[in-house]
């Protein structure tokens, strides 16, 4: 009998043991294949982060820059920079004579290397133009092609007409390695412009700055009016059918795929408001109308978990029912209805989809300054980069969604804190 | 024991009572389910009636009728009349905020807000308009604390979260911040029932002092605390005012038998 017992004992001890290790199993499947995602991602994005220069000895000749000689700012604005460019470039490599080793040589150096120094040096309001006539040492950004042979992605090994620089080509870039004329910086433009045709030009910000335009407009409209749908719905409207029916109707909301209110805001915001395309603030109207059913159920939640004795305590001394809720019961709901507020906001910033409808997935290459402003945001900003063919935007991408994870953690851990902070204090 | 604290109270009744309640033919319902039956009940100024019955009988919501809390629940529905120094408090004309500011409250379970103890003491008279600048609120709640006998214990930390404090310390306060808007009633649904002996004496101790300002009403669940304490008992069963009548007739000569078998610890 005792035996019988003992080992009915040690069955179960081992079945508890079968089961915590299933258990742990999976959250190891879970966690690696998270850790493995992650680590991939930040893998493929190191190149995004670094970026190729080259040193050139450019003389600003007043030929060039200033035809007519009058020294007018906005005429040499318009001067052709990246010639000056070309013939430091020819000057440096004076071998290279016939009109072909030219136009090989020229690829050397960005295309828009020429733009990038003529607005660096007429950048200041009153512009010094000492500078034509002399000449000097700078640093220019490399091709695509340049930073692509020095991060590895492109193989001296494969056949030359396989490759997108001939062997003249990586003569030179060897020569300048070796005169110490060329080096790799960290890629500061990542984070300073936005996207643009030039892979080592293009840069992030343009859809930062569109998200967070959008995300502004998602959280104004959307936080407001939930909070006070929620307590219209959870203290004021009589418990019964009509009631019933709106709450699962909110939750039907929430369920709905995202693509829907894309659709709605075409029709609505752009067809019939006539709204402009692409804009931040149509993208926040649609994204709100998103969010704001995610708002309201989880505002209506911490209304109701606010204990009833708090509510009988604020109108047993003859606080009105308006005052019971704003001194009261809003204040101890808050904490939820944030965090609400900002899983929703996670959940919009990482959408792509109505996005897309209502026309944010064009190419912008300028940084919106308004909410009225064509923008992107960073997962169509994603979608765009992993489209395209060239090779830096690869790595462009990935490190495009380092960026998006990092304003994700920083949300949610934004909304834990301040769960943290305010979990119960009654 | 019950006896002599029975002559104590008979000894300071001695001026002119007038009813400042007066319940006429009180039905009240939750949703088809009837909880009082034709209730005709005075409650006189300046004494502290006790109403006591088993669990169920419609104490707390009787005592919820007296400053309309019952209104918060959507099924209740009241019939008949209650009359506060003449005038019928369920008139349309009534507006409740100024009823509850008349008729304070203390409930079952210590519920200040997770608020400083100033500003639980603070709040009422903030919201009824009696503060003018800050001065007049530490006065008010330095004197509702000192009634409410919290006032030593306390005076020190006013900042700190009126939550923090112990139980009965937590009553208190809720009965500081009830009498800081210088109500005329106050009610008590089961005020000591989560409290140990020697806070409930303090609690007691407190009500017999405040009756010389206020109308209090106490339901409770210990006859010797509505000896000690009251001057007027009712007796309530299944909804029905049983008797009524002064505290020491109720406890040494009831004329009901359902009260003679409740007090005497006979009903089950
Ligand atoms: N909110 C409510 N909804 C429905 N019925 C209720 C509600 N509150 C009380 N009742 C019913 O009304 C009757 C009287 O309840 P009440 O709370 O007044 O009793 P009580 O005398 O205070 O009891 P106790 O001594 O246990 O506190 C009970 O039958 C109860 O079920
Ligand atoms: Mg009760």
């Amino acid at each position: 009998m005792i035996d019988k017992m003992s080992r009915h004992t040690k069955k179960r001890y081992q079945a508890e043991r079968r089961f915590k290790i299933y258990g742990l199993l999976a959250i190891m499947f879970a966690l690696g294949f998270l850790g493995l995602m992650l680590s991939t991602i930040a893998l493929r994005a190191i190149p995004a982060f670094t970026q190729t220069y080259i040193q050139l000895t450019v003389e600003f000749s007043a030929k060039i820059l200033d035809v007519d000689n009058k020294r007018d700012v906005k005429q040499i604005a318009r001067a052709d920079f990246q010639k000056i460019i070309r013939e430091a470039l020819y000057a440096e490599f004076p071998a290279a004579n016939k009109r072909q080793d030219k136009k090989h040589l020229k690829k050397l150096v960005s295309s828009e290397a020429g733009y990038h120094l003529s607005r660096d040096l007429l950048a200041a309001e009153t512009t010094d133009l000492n500078f034509i006539g002399t000449s000097a040492a700078i640093w220019v950004k490399s091709s695509d092609d340049v930073d692509s042979f020095i991060k590895d992605f492109i193989s001296r090994e494969v056949d030359e007409i396989n490759r997108r620089l001939n062997d003249q080509q990586i003569g030179w870039i060897d020569s300048l390695i070796a005169d110490g004329k060329l080096e790799t910086r960290f890629n500061w433009d990542f984070f300073k412009f936005a996207d643009s045709r030039s892979p080592e030009d293009a840069g992030i910000r343009g859809a930062v700055m569109g998200s967070l335009f959008t995300l502004a407009i998602t959280l104004m409209l959307s936080f407001p009016l939930g909070v006070f749908a929620a307590i219209y719905l959870e203290e004021y409207a009589k418990p019964g059918r009509i009631t019933d029916f709106i709450g699962v109707n909110i939750n039907n909301l929430a369920a709905i795929p995202s693509i829907v209110f894309g659709l709605l805001g075409l029709a609505l915001f752009l067809n019939i408001f006539g709204m402009s395309r692409s804009s931040p603030l149509v993208g926040g109207l649609v994204l709100s109308l998103m969010t704001l059913p995610t708002v309201i159920i989880t505002t209506r939640a911490a209304l109701k978990s606010v204990p009833p004795s708090i509510r009988e305590a604020a109108l047993g001394i003859g606080a009105s029912k308006m005052q019971t809720i704003l001194h009261h019961v809003l204040p101890l709901a808050m904490p939820g209805a944030l965090t609400g507020a900002i899983i929703g906001m996670a959940r919009a910033l990482g959408e792509t989809a109505p996005l897309l409808m209502i026309g944010m997935v064009a190419f912008i290459a300028d940084i919106p300054t308004n909410i009225n402003d064509p923008a992107t945001v960073l997962p169509v900003q994603i979608y765009i980069w992993a489209d395209s063919p060239e090779r830096a935007f690869e790595s462009k991408m990935s490190a495009a969604i380092l960026v998006l994870l990092f304003f994700l953690i920083v949300m949610n851990g934004l909304a834990v804190l301040l769960r943290r902070k305010y979990e119960r204090r009654w | 024991m019950i006896n002599t604290l029975l002559e104590e109270n008979h000894m300071q009744e001695n001026s002119i009572l007038r009813a400042k309640y007066a319940a006429k033919n009180l039905d009240v319902y939750y949703a088809d389910k009837q909880a009082l039956f034709g209730i005709n009940l005075d409650i006189m100024e300046n004494q502290v009636t006790s109403l006591i019955g088993p669990s169920g009988c419609g104490k707390s919501t009787l005592l919820r009728c007296l400053n309309r809390m019952n209104d918060v629940i959507d099924i209740c529905s009241v019939k008949g009349s209650i009359r506060l120094d003449g005038q019928d408090i369920y008139d349309d004309g009534i507006d409740v905020v100024e009823l509850r500011a008349r008729v304070g409250m203390v409930f079952q379970k210590p519920n200040p807000f997770p608020k400083s103890i100033y500003d639980n003491v603070a709040y009422g008279p903030k919201i009824h308009g009696m503060i003018d600048q800050k001065s007049d609120a530490d006065e008010i709640v330095e004197t509702s604390l000192k009634k409410a006998g919290l006032w030593q214990e306390v005076k020190d930390r006013l900042a700190a979260p009126g939550t923090g404090l112990s139980g009965g310390q937590q009553q208190r306060l809720c009965i500081a911040r009830a009498i800081a808007v210088n109500p005329e009633v106050i009610l008590m649904d089961e005020p000591c029932s989560a409290l140990d002996p020697i806070a409930t004496a303090i609690i007691e101790q407190l009500i017999d002092e405040l009756k010389q300002k206020f109308t209090i009403v106490i339901v409770t669940h210990s006859m010797q605390q509505a000896a000690r304490v009251s001057q007027k008992t009712a007796f309530f069963h299944l909804g029905s005012l049983v008797e009524f009548g002064d505290t020491d007739q109720i406890f040494t000569n009831p004329q009901n038998q359902q009260t003679q078998d409740y007090i005497t610890g006979r009903y089950g």
